[in-house]
């Protein structure tokens, strides 16, 4: 049977990454691109051969799970850990996305890396990146599922510092794993909750036990798992690490953003929708933090000057819309936008790295300009990219984020709690703004640097950018009711949209209000940033610039004490006393063996002579006693 | 007959000298028959008690010692012939090697 191939869409990657990370060197570079992007390529086949074994073995209108346990990794006591992978309808969306799109990435890189002497590393990594996403992805136990999880930060930080000679790489590659971490260490709680109220990590058994658990057992673990998500997924307060990751070559800010990683959060509470949706109150805080984070993203991006760091920031917001819908009890929604993110995300960043690759790596807007003659094709990428995310119809952002926002309506008609619906809305707007300055600012007016002579990147580069910009456009027909729904219809199933909330929201006029205020960004980014302009905004504007001050208060409250606590630690306790304390004890022996050395003074007959001495007086000892 | 003290009395004289022998005398060969000397006395003195108490052991050991003795001799005597051949002396206070 075609199903039991699953493992396999792992074992690709995995023998991509060791064919480079073993005899990479020796290989030409664009072979070992060629064997990374092939790998992927198989993965994407495998998967493909398994979804259509899939939908023939389901029966119609019902869920299918198909666990594959591929050997017992931990038995001791009541402790059983089965590897094991975990094939639905879910885990098969994720894979297609994050392989399909992976795939194109590699391709890119192939064309981007081309000059790059540890291509052979980069794509090594690139490819256990892919591997990693997809063990999480597939994982039919949470602890495989964490596996992958670390995984995918781990290669997030060697990636994000492959550069690791430039500082701020490096620096930028510990942040993201560091502000991972922290949200790791909830996501392990979260798991020992689990384990020791269920008793299993097994993910069908904890998606079936879940209606068991007690009310606070399931929003502690619930709370605690979305704190993980909120860190992997750089949603507020945990966001901090995402804009700094533009350091990395730029294929890689594409594939953290689009298919690798920050998505991981999304899909987690997808995967785990039973524990997380029915555990009271963390749908709220769910849609609140998604929302919150769409918004504040979506306002700091208006005044961003890196192309890339505008990306970044619109990554962090789209995300929250991902939340939002989450947090609505619409997870098919989310998944949705995941997807078509994925496409016009990749699209978008796959543009910016032409352009870094046209201009020199020159990224700042402020320096760029007058783009779309030279770089015809890219522009145009790019403005497909933009009119998707903006959510201009008929491209595939309008859809799903028409889609979130209803549920978010609906919800709000349900709760009375419209705030995520209006954050949303209002982030839309901001949306259609700041992308239209970027292409604007890119693309438009004349070049800010007359000396530059752009030029087109090699078609190695632009067709995955091609095929890309048909999927941004095109995407939309995944969940679009003319089209028949095809995805929401293959997850609906597995994550049924939520019955209690039964009033519903009039479709109709909320896509006119969306496709209204998405013109209405575009339009006022256009007229705007005419002839690359850039209001400032005054004081606000610098606000937004600075992201709010976060980064600056997280410097303030806990890097700054942090590092002066470890000057301290470093300087009075490590020097002054535990160094002085060890040299003190080296110094008394030290002057102990000074003081004996004088006995021995390599005379024979000294030595004789004391012998004599000491044997008279232990004998004189024993006699005179 | 003569006391067994006399005898205990050489054993001690000789045992003396021996030791005077090996603290004074720089000359290894001669350190080293001092050394004899005074396994020799000691060997006397097993012997004289021996006889005094009618027990063997005394003399038994006396056997060891000379095997010993002549084992210590081997290995004493080629280390000094090592020294001689690699400094041309066997004056003991040149070997001090081990001088703190």
């Amino acid at each position: 049977m075609t199903i039991q191939l699953a493992p396999l869409i792992l074992l690709w990657p995995l023998l991509g990454w060791l064919t480079n990370a073993l005899i990479g060197r020796r290989l030409p570079r664009a072979v070992s691109g060629w064997v990374a992007a092939l790998s992927v390529a198989a993965s994407f086949a495998t998967a493909l051969a398994v979804l259509s074994a899939f939908s023939e073995t389901r029966a119609p209108g019902t869920s299918l799970s198909i666990g594959f346990p591929l050997y017992s990794w931990i038995g001791a006591g009541d402790l059983d850990v089965q590897v094991g992978l975990l094939v639905d309808a879910l885990s098969l969306v994720m894979v297609l996305t994050v392989s399909g799109v992976g795939l194109l990435i590699h391709v890119y890189s192939i064309g981007y890396m081309a000059e790059d002497p540890n291509a052979s590393r980069y794509f090594a990594y690139l490819n256990l990146f892919m591997f990693s996403m997809l063990l999480l992805v597939l994982a039919g136990n949470l602890l495989v599922l964490f596996v992958g999880w670390e995984l995918v930060g781990l290669c997030s930080y060697l990636l994000i510092g492959f550069w690791f000679t430039r500082p701020a790489a490096a620096s930028a590659g510990r942040k993201a794993f560091i502000v991972n971490r922290i949200g790791d260490a909830a996501f392990l709680l979260g798991l020992f909750i689990l384990f020791t109220s269920l008793n299993t990590l097994d993910i069908l058994k904890i998606r079936d036990g879940a209606a068991g658990l007690s009310d606070g057992a399931r929003a502690l673990a619930a709370l605690l798992l979305f704190a993980g998500a909120t860190g992997k997924s750089a949603q507020l307060p945990l966001h901090v690490w995402l804009p700094d990751a533009m350091e990395g070559p730029t294929p890689v800010s594409a594939l953290i953003h689009a298919a690798t990683m920050v998505t991981a959060g999304v899909f987690l509470i997808a995967r785990l929708d039973r524990l997380f949706l029915t555990a009271p109150g963390v749908p709220a805080v769910i849609a609140m933090v998604g929302a919150l984070s769409a918004f504040y993203a979506a306002t700091v991006a208006v005044r961003q000057h890196d192309l890339k760091r505008v990306l970044a920031y619109s990554t962090i917001s789209q995300l929250g819309y991902m939340f939002v819908a989450m947090g609505s009890l619409a997870p098919a929604a989310g998944i949705f936008h995941l997807v078509t993110q994925a496409f016009f995300k990749a699209l978008l960043f796959l543009a910016a790295g032409s352009v870094m690759h046209a201009m020199h790596d020159v990224i700042d807007m402020r320096r760029l300009g007058g783009l779309a003659r030279p770089l015809r094709w890219t522009a145009g990428g790019f403005v497909i990219g933009v009119l998707a995310i903006a959510g201009i119809p008929p491209f595939a952002g309008f859809f799903s984020k028409d889609l979130i926002l209803e549920h978010a309506f609906a919800l709000g008609m349900h709760t009375g709690n419209y705030l995520p619906y209006a954050l949303g809305l209002l982030t839309a707007f901001v949306t259609a703004v700041y992308m239209t300055r970027a292409a604007m600012l890119t693309f438009g007016g004349r070049p800010a640097d007359q000396d530059a002579h752009p030029h087109e990147s090699p078609p190695l580069m632009l067709w995955p950018m091609g095929l890309l910009a048909v999927l941004a456009a095109g995407g939309g027909a995944l969940g679009a009711q003319a089209a028949g729904e095809p995805l929401l219809r293959f997850l609906g199933p597995l994550m049924p949209p939520a019955t209690e909330i039964a009033k519903s929201p009039p479709a109709l006029l909320l896509a006119g209000v969306s496709i209204a205020v998405a013109l209405a960004g575009v339009l006022v980014g256009w007229t705007a940033h005419r002839d690359r302009r850039d209001p400032a905004l005054g004081p606000v504007g610098t606000f937004f610039e600075r992201g709010w001050y976060i980064n600056d208060l997280y410097e303030a409250v806990i890097v700054a004490p942090g590092k002066t606590l470890a000057r301290w630690l470093a300087g009075p306790i490590d020097l002054g006393l535990i160094d002085a304390a060890v040299n003190g004890v080296g110094h008394v022996f030290g002057g102990f063996g000074e003081a004996a050395r004088r006995l021995q003074t390599g005379y024979a007959r000294q030595y004789a002579l004391l012998l004599l001495i000491g044997t008279i007086l232990i004998v004189g000892y024993w006699v005179l006693r | 007959m003569v006391p067994p003290g006399a005898y205990l009395l050489l054993s001690a004289v000789l045992f003396v000298l021996g030791t005077v022998g090996v603290l004074v005398r720089r000359n290894a060969l001669i350190i080293f028959m001092a050394v004899e000397l005074m396994l020799n006395s000691v060997n006397l003195a097993f012997v004289t008690f021996a006889r005094q108490l009618g027990a063997v052991d005394g003399q038994v050991i006396v056997f060891f010692v000379l095997v010993v003795a002549a084992v210590e001799v081997v290995v004493g005597l080629a280390l000094i012939v090592d020294i001689f051949r690699s400094r041309d002396s066997v004056d003991i206070d040149d070997v001090d090697l081990l001088r703190g």
